[in-house]
């Protein structure tokens, strides 16, 4: 077999191996894809609400944080397509939004919470 | 042979079997989230060590931003409702959902213009405070990829209506979608690390 054969063969298996790859991903409906954006809606409502009431001030970060991360999981999960994709889309973008966010608590935590943390040990 | 290389351009597989065109993608949107993240770090950094006013509390206004977060949010349904339109191969609802996402892209860039001039006439330039060079610098850099995705989306637009992206295209905009929806996500952040938690 020739070179250009061989390549052509290989071109051609690749294809094969792709066509495999996409007939895995099953693709919703759009009646799925209108609840999630109903959800996501949802979400966003609450979010603002919750700035407004007084009394949940204490727990208001962490609850916004939840919050956030669950429209940022729905949105990947689905619209983005990553819960039915192949696994290494997930790892490209996961290993770059884990240094990302890694990078933001490190500095986070060292531009705020440590130099508070040794003004409350000092006093 | 020249058959197999017709089909093989069509769709270019890694060794993965994986489209080559998603695998690039994906990466390059793992490098944009350590992009966002050295601006949102930026801004969390000099978060309350502005000097002089306007403070954040005293100038964003959330019901208005809060509109335009949701404006962008169902620019993501509409998006993957164009995707699923063109791989049904129906020109009409491919035509009609990227409009959609042109439409409601285009309004979240107005309600921002509207909100930057708004607070420049408030006395918040890029260099009053920190946070203003940092809200601006992070939040101008969000809309300047919006403004990248509307013209990327408005390009294919235009080829649907001239009849030249046929469902054997749906990657296109599959691409384009996975981008606009990196954009949605991270204004999802930035509406909470910015104008929520203050």
């Amino acid at each position: 077999m020739s070179a250009e054969a061989m390549a052509g063969t290989g071109g051609l298996g690749a294809q094969r191996q792709g066509e495999r790859a996409e007939e895995h991903g099953h693709h919703p409906s759009p009646a799925f894809y209108w609840m999630i954006g109903g959800i996501l809606t949802v979400i966003t409502a609450v979010e603002v609400a919750i700035f407004y009431v007084p009394f949940l001030e204490p727990v208001l970060v962490p609850l916004l944080l939840a919050l956030s991360a669950g429209k940022f999981v729905l949105v990947v999960m689905f619209f983005m397509h990553l819960k039915t994709d192949s696994r290494i889309f997930s790892g490209l973008f996961l290993s770059g939004l884990v240094l990302a966010v890694f990078m933001t608590v490190a500095l986070v935590v060292l531009f705020h919470v440590l130099p508070e943390y040794q003004t409350l040990t000092a006093g | 042979m020249a058959q197999a290389a017709a089909v093989a351009d069509e769709h270019h597989y890694t060794s993965t079997g994986l489209d080559s065109w998603k695998v690039g993608f994906w990466t390059f949107i793992g490098s944009e989230c350590l992009f966002f993240a050295t601006l949102i770090s930026t801004y969390m950094v000099y978060k309350g060590k502005s000097l002089v006013g306007p403070f954040p509390e005293e100038i964003l206004d959330i019901p208005l931003t809060t509109i335009s977060t949701f404006i962008l949010l169902m620019s993501s349904l509409a998006m993957v409702l164009a995707l699923d339109g063109i791989r049904r191969g129906s020109k009409k609802l491919t035509l009609v959902w990227l409009g959609a996402v042109i439409l409601l892209g285009t309004t979240f860039l107005g309600f921002q213009v509207y909100e930057f001039n708004h607070f420049v006439h408030e006395g918040l330039t890029l260099g009053t405070n920190v946070f203003a060079s940092s809200f601006y610098v992070l939040t101008g850099f969000h809309g300047a990829h919006v403004t990248v995705g509307v013209i990327w989306l408005l390009t294919l637009w235009i080829l649907a209506a001239r009849g030249r992206l046929a469902s054997g295209d749906s990657m296109k905009v599959e691409v384009a979608g996975l981008y606009w929806h990196f954009v949605d996500v991270v204004w999802i952040v930035i509406f909470t690390l910015v104008y929520l938690i203050q």
